[in-house]
């Protein structure tokens, strides 16, 4: 059974079911949306044929928004109200944000991400990050003619996990179905890999906007594997723009600037870097608003000697993360540019000299990140074309720990763990009767507390009264797929348990969430109940497609009595789905979970054994060590 | 097979020391190819949660499996040989003084900057810690002498420190 049917135009309906599923590229400068059309990825682009959208919200009076191009008209003459490279301030505290004197917004601050105060109210990054992919969804709507079962969204690899949790939450609020987070420089291997059938060690070199990435990955026939990441999530373009400016600032002797002014100017510096790519030289004229001109040439070798410390500042990373790798610069088979500001001549050159090779560049640096995620994306939501069947690897960039005695910390779970990952650690009382323990954990590589990212504090509480040391509390991360944590913690002799999601200190609620949504859908002149409605309905259609196909496939594996249970479950599942109670379709959905959990499980051993089988033990090799 | 079987048997590997560790890769990508959420992204909640599991296992069984340090004292700890790590800390002190001698090499190779003894003392070490490595296999694998494999297991835990150790000085000369 089709969950969807799409048809062009003046077509019928296409032989076989083909989920709708889009890549987003959410980036610092601009965005993309990406989907699989015929087997090749392309971007979407805008009525006006532009694939690029600007990163940018304008936020009116009364409530309503301008997004991307729209919005950067108001750059200049509204920039208090107009937001550009939120990406900056996901998951972040105001204290994080580099150049925050030199940002025209009102910032608020709020426990673990900061927010702004424009004319339509204060906002989170979170929800200014959302109209962003609202506007990729809509265009991705209309441009495919049908609903969308899913998203892959990508984020920096370096991201740590409150602004993973951030960019989830936007997804969300978004009303996007997210498949999975992808990292970006995986993204980009993903798109270069398939095309060029690479085979060997790679390195993705990924300046950003905002962000830079380096991730070393191995591809094999069918695999990508990462093998280290590192990186900088506040250093990118961005930044290079941020040095012009201070240049221009001290070579024309300007007295400090009016947030119009600077923004007017930032967006002069921004036009003379991307000229400076092409040409030897580039003119830097601005009128401010006091009648002053401002008329100066910036030449390439000025703007290479202004910008060296960040070019260098890269190349740590780069070399952190080969280290990791166990890997010379040597080893490396290819390096993959990606990211608007690899195409800056000093970039290129200080990659190329590092590597001593010549970077790849053969793909656009500004889509290759949003192809390669509706690459995946298309592989996610279960478009097997054939031929074309890959896993991905992929890893932490940080390790998670615990904070311990003394303001240390203890990792958990070390950087450049293949994901997904779970590790336990055992930890005692240390005074007599000692009834709560507090559990604070962070991300990070310093021993020191105060150096690494607070995730979140818990209390484990109700332990029993005992001598110190007698208590045995087991505190478990699991980190799934997309590279969020989840902890654990229980006391073994009683089973207390206490368990936390490491988010709300600086995430989203649901309940925030399905607020905020309601909020939006009254400008939408939406109805939230409607939509609720109809997300429960095709989740239960998928869940019912996805179990008759389960059943049809290895009925074998159930019983009679089973296989009556589950279809009688279906069955029922079925019936309301049509109907519009969506509390029953929920717990009905809840119902066929747990009818289904066994057969899951039977499922999963007949795959392994499946793919195990055929394998003599005596055909291994034998005294092949280390 | 249960999530809860040892690591050789997720893999369907025999249980030994010596281990042909492109046949471990192999098996590894077969497994999570079947487990990965990714193959279940679009799977009802049951399946995505026990696919987690499964992955999460599998990248716990292959780490363990891949590092011959760990895989030795995974091997112990089957056996029921536990190799009290952190209590019993005493050793020979013939080994604590050799420690003590290549301890003060590499800090003097450091404190010089000397990058070229560093490497060479790396590889000497490398290559002292391949014998210890084939020696364990042979007590573990053919003698079943899991006592005398129990103290050149803990030997080997201090000389992974100092490989590491040196590893460490060779990256911050780099930088």
């Amino acid at each position: 059974m089709a969950l969807f049917q799409i048809a062009e135009p003046g077509e019928s309906a296409a032989p076989h079911e083909h989920k709708l599923a889009i890549g987003i590229d959410l980036g610092t400068t601009n965005s993309l949306v990406a989907t699989v059309r015929s087997g090749i990825a392309i971007c979407l682009s805008d009525e006006s044929g532009r694939p690029l959208l600007p990163s940018v919200v304008h936020y009116n009076a009364d409530g309503t928004t301008e997004v991307g191009h729209e919005a950067q008209k108001n750059q200049a003459v509204d920039p208090k109200n107009t937001i550009v490279s939120v990406k900056r301030f996901m998951g972040r505290g105001k204290q994080d944000i580099a150049h925050v004197e030199s940002m025209p917004y009102d910032f608020v601050e709020a426990p673990g991400m900061v927010k702004l105060k424009t004319q339509a109210g204060i906002k989170s990054p979170v929800e200014v990050s959302s109209e962003v992919l609202k506007t990729l969804k809509e265009r991705a709507e209309v441009a495919l003619g049908g609903e969308l079962v899913g998203a892959v969204i990508t984020v920096p690899a370096y991201f740590d996990d409150a602004q993973r949790q951030a960019t989830k939450d936007a997804a969300r609020l978004a009303g996007l179905n997210v498949l999975r987070l992808l990292n970006e420089p995986t993204a980009a291997a993903i798109a270069y890999g398939l095309d060029n059938a690479a085979e060997g060690v790679y390195a993705v070199y990924d300046l950003g906007g905002g962000t830079f990435d380096i991730s070393i990955l191995k591809l094999t026939k069918g695999v990508f594997e990462v093998m280290s990441t590192g990186g900088d999530s506040a250093l990118g373009g961005d930044d290079f723009d941020h040095r012009i400016f201070c240049w221009v600032i001290e070579a024309g002797k300007l007295q400090p600037l009016s947030p119009q002014d600077a923004r007017l100017l930032m967006m002069r510096c921004r036009e003379a870097k991307e000229y400076l790519s092409k040409n030897p030289e580039a003119p830097i004229t601005v009128r401010l608003s006091s009648g002053e001109m401002v008329d100066l040439k910036l030449d390439v070798a000025t703007f290479g000697e202004i910008t060296r410390t960040l070019v260098s500042k890269t190349l740590q990373p780069v070399k952190k993360a080969l280290r990791d790798a166990g890997l010379r610069a040597d080893e490396i088979k290819g390096v993959v540019m990606v990211g608007g500001a690899t195409r800056m001549p000093q970039i290129q050159k200080a990659v190329g000299d590092f590597f001593r090779q010549e970077p790849l560049t053969n793909l656009d640096p500004d889509k290759v990140v949003a192809l390669g995620a509706a690459t995946q994306a298309n592989l996610l939501a279960g478009n097997k074309t054939g031929k074309d069947d890959w896993l991905l690897l992929d890893v932490i960039p940080l390790s998670l720990g615990l904070e311990t005695m003394g303001g240390l910390t203890e990792k958990v779970i070390p950087r450049n763990s293949t994901i997904p990952t779970a590790r336990a650690q055992e930890f005692t009382t240390f005074k007599d009767g000692q009834t709560a323990m507090a559990i604070h954990v962070v991300q990070g590589e310093r021993e020191m507390i105060t150096d690494c990212r607070s995730l979140a504090r818990f209390e484990l509480r109700g332990i029993p009264p005992m001598v110190a040391g007698a208590a045995r509390i087991r505190v478990t991360f699991q980190v799934d797929a997309d590279g969020l944590l989840s902890v654990t913690a229980r006391e073994q002799t009683t089973g207390v348990e206490s368990s936390i999601t490491v988010k709300p200190s600086y995430g989203l609620s649901d309940d925030e969430i399905a607020g905020m949504l309601k909020a939006s859908m009254e400008h939408a002149k939406d109805d939230a109940m409607a939509r609720a409605l109809r997300e429960a309905q095709v989740e239960a259609e998928r869940m019912i497609e996805a179990t008759e196909a389960a059943l049809a496939e290895d009925a074998h594996l159930l019983n009679e009595a089973e296989i009556t249970k589950i279809t009688a479950t279906i069955a029922k599942l079925k019936a309301l789905a049509q109907g519009d109670n969506r509390r029953q379709i929920n717990i009905a959905m809840d119902d066929l979970g747990f009818e289904t959990q066994e057969f899951a499980h039977r499922r999963m051993d007949q795959s392994i054994k499946k793919v195990l089988s055929g394998r003599k033990v005596d055909d291994i090799r034998m005294g092949e060590e280390q | 097979m249960d999530l809860s079987a040892d690591f050789f048997s997720l893999f369907e590997l025999p249980c030994s020391f010596r281990l042909s560790l492109s046949e471990l890769d192999s098996r590894y990508r077969d497994v999570q190819a079947q487990v990965h959420p990714d193959r279940f992204a679009n799977a009802p909640d049951a399946e995505r949660r026990l696919s987690m599991q499964w992955a999460t296992r599998a990248n716990e069984a292959y780490l363990t499996l891949k590092k011959p340090l760990e895989r030795a004292r995974y091997l112990l700890e089957l056996a029921g040989h536990d190799l009290q790590a952190e209590s019993n800390t005493a050793m020979p002190a013939d080994f604590l003084m050799e420690q003590m001698e290549w301890r003060e090499a590499v800090m003097e190779a450091r404190a010089g900057g000397d990058h070229h003894e560093l490497e060479h003392l790396y590889q000497r070490l490398r290559g002292e810690m391949d014998g210890r490595y084939a020696e364990v296999g042979q007590l573990l694998d053919d003698a079943q002498d899991y006592a005398l494999a129990t103290d050149r297991v803990r030997r080997l835990m201090f000389l992974e420190k100092l490989l590491h150790e040196i590893d460490d000085a060779l990256a911050s000369l780099e930088e």
